[in-house]
């Protein structure tokens, strides 16, 4: 108990002494992240929105593998970027290994299916319909592509929030890639594993306090867009 | 024009649907189908109107020009900037008709557009669409089971059972001296199943 006590005070004592190093970490993580959910979101939101609008007889497989790879444990993912990225790997003449790129490819890796998985059960629940009528009222391809995504907003909003969730509390396959490097590739997650390690116990709650405070203002924002989504 | 027909074929004009996609949504747009069940985006109703116009890249004084116009008509000014999903069943109708006849179709389908509603938007809905035959010159192909709503709104009646033409002709024959007995007794409100 008083651990967990010293754990919070440490917390606030890190956050109102801007520590340099704290920071480091704080928008390296944020960098990773955020970087990663867009270009997850990028990715994910226009795959899922093809799935669903598919016939589910047609996209069988590929829906099996979309909700198998939302499940992917984060240490295997990482164990596979980990073999492509290295120095014997296929890809490791991109010299990528133990560099943040890796460690947002790793993080694309676990955000996007989750993204377009979801996407697609919440554009297949309504996309026909919605296509149907687009295409009544006489408008071309692209047009009903943005119709579609526009009116599934909420689930999308959802699915995003949800693969943030995942990325920003994940530690396994970005300190496989990552390599938890000081100054370089050290985030959050990667640092309260290494303070745990350490014993200081006080340190790596305060560092996870932190984390939830950052998840809860960054859920709180993309939950109040999802919220303007509903009420426009 | 929306799904692949199982068998037969769709003329339009006397001629084939291309199966030439621009074609296709060429003529596409010379049509508008109202759904018995709508679905209006979840947007404002001033958007969903707007939304054949956008479409088409009507300019945006001609858009506001139209649909404004266009509310008006069907009573809707007032609710223009509310949500359209949050609707009554006859509101969210008239919004659909007003949303299909937009931009000016040749060709106005609708189906079954005043199921489940009450006699009062019944009534506001098939003077709407006599306004739009009469004043648009817009061709509407309407299907029903109401045999009275037919009798009421009809020029020319296509009676069918079970996907089969029994008869057709003008509203004044069928309902007064139809040829097939089938007919004679649809028509006095009597069952033929």
């Amino acid at each position: 108990m008083s651990q967990l006590s010293e754990g919070i005070f440490e917390a606030f004592r890190l956050i109102i002494s801007l520590d340099a190093d704290l920071l480091q970490i704080v928008f390296l993580s944020l960098r990773i992240s955020g970087l990663s959910i867009i270009i997850g979101t990028l990715i994910g939101v226009p795959l899922g929105t093809l799935l669903g609008l598919k016939s589910e007889k047609k996209t069988r497989l590929a829906s099996k593998l979309i909700f198998t790879l939302m499940g992917t444990p984060p240490v295997v993912a990482g164990l596979l970027i980990y073999l492509l990225l290295s120095r014997m790997g296929p890809f490791g003449i991109l010299g990528l290994i133990y560099t943040p790129t890796a460690m947002i490819i790793a993080q694309i890796s676990l955000a996007t299916p989750i993204i377009a998985g979801l996407t697609m059960v919440g554009v297949r629940s309504r996309g026909k319909d919605v296509v149907e009528t687009a295409l009544s009222l006489g408008a071309g391809p692209g047009l009903i592509t943005w119709t579609v995504i526009k009116e599934s907003r909420i689930t999308i909003l959802g699915a995003i929030i949800t693969g943030f969730g995942r990325i920003i509390a994940e530690v396994g396959a970005v300190m496989i890639v990552g390599g938890n490097i000081a100054g370089q590739t050290r985030v959050m997650t990667t640092a309260i594993v290494l303070e745990t390690r350490r014993g200081n116990f006080e340190l790596a709650i305060g560092l996870g306090l932190i984390l939830l405070i950052l998840s809860f203002f960054i859920n709180s924002f993309l939950y109040n867009i999802q919220r303007g989504a509903r009420s426009n | 024009m929306l799904t692949r027909p199982d068998s037969g074929h769709l003329y339009i004009h006397g001629n084939p649907v291309p199966a030439n996609s621009n074609r296709r949504l060429e003529l596409q747009r010379k049509m508008a189908l109202v759904f018995q069940k709508t679905l209006l985006f979840r947007d404002s109703v001033w958007n969903n109107v707007a939304y054949g116009l956008k479409a088409r890249n009507y300019s945006r004084k001609a858009i506001e020009l139209k649909v404004n116009r266009l509310l008006e008509q069907v009573g809707m000014q007032s609710l223009a900037y509310r949500r359209a999903d949050t609707l009554s069943g006859g509101e969210a109708q008239r919004v659909a008709i007003a949303r299909a006849v937009a931009f000016d179709p040749e060709l106005l389908l609708l189906d079954e557009p005043t199921a489940n509603l009450d006699p009062g938007n019944i009534e506001l809905i098939e003077n709407m669409i006599r306004q739009m035959n009469r004043d648009k010159n817009i061709t509407v192909i309407m299907v029903t089971h109401n045999v009275f709503q037919a009798r009421r709104i009809a020029d020319e009646v296509i009676f069918l059972d079970k996907g089969k033409i029994v008869e057709m002709g003008s509203a004044e024959k069928i309902f007064t001296n139809p040829d097939q007995e089938k007919t004679r007794l649809y028509v006095e409100g009597r069952m033929i199943y």
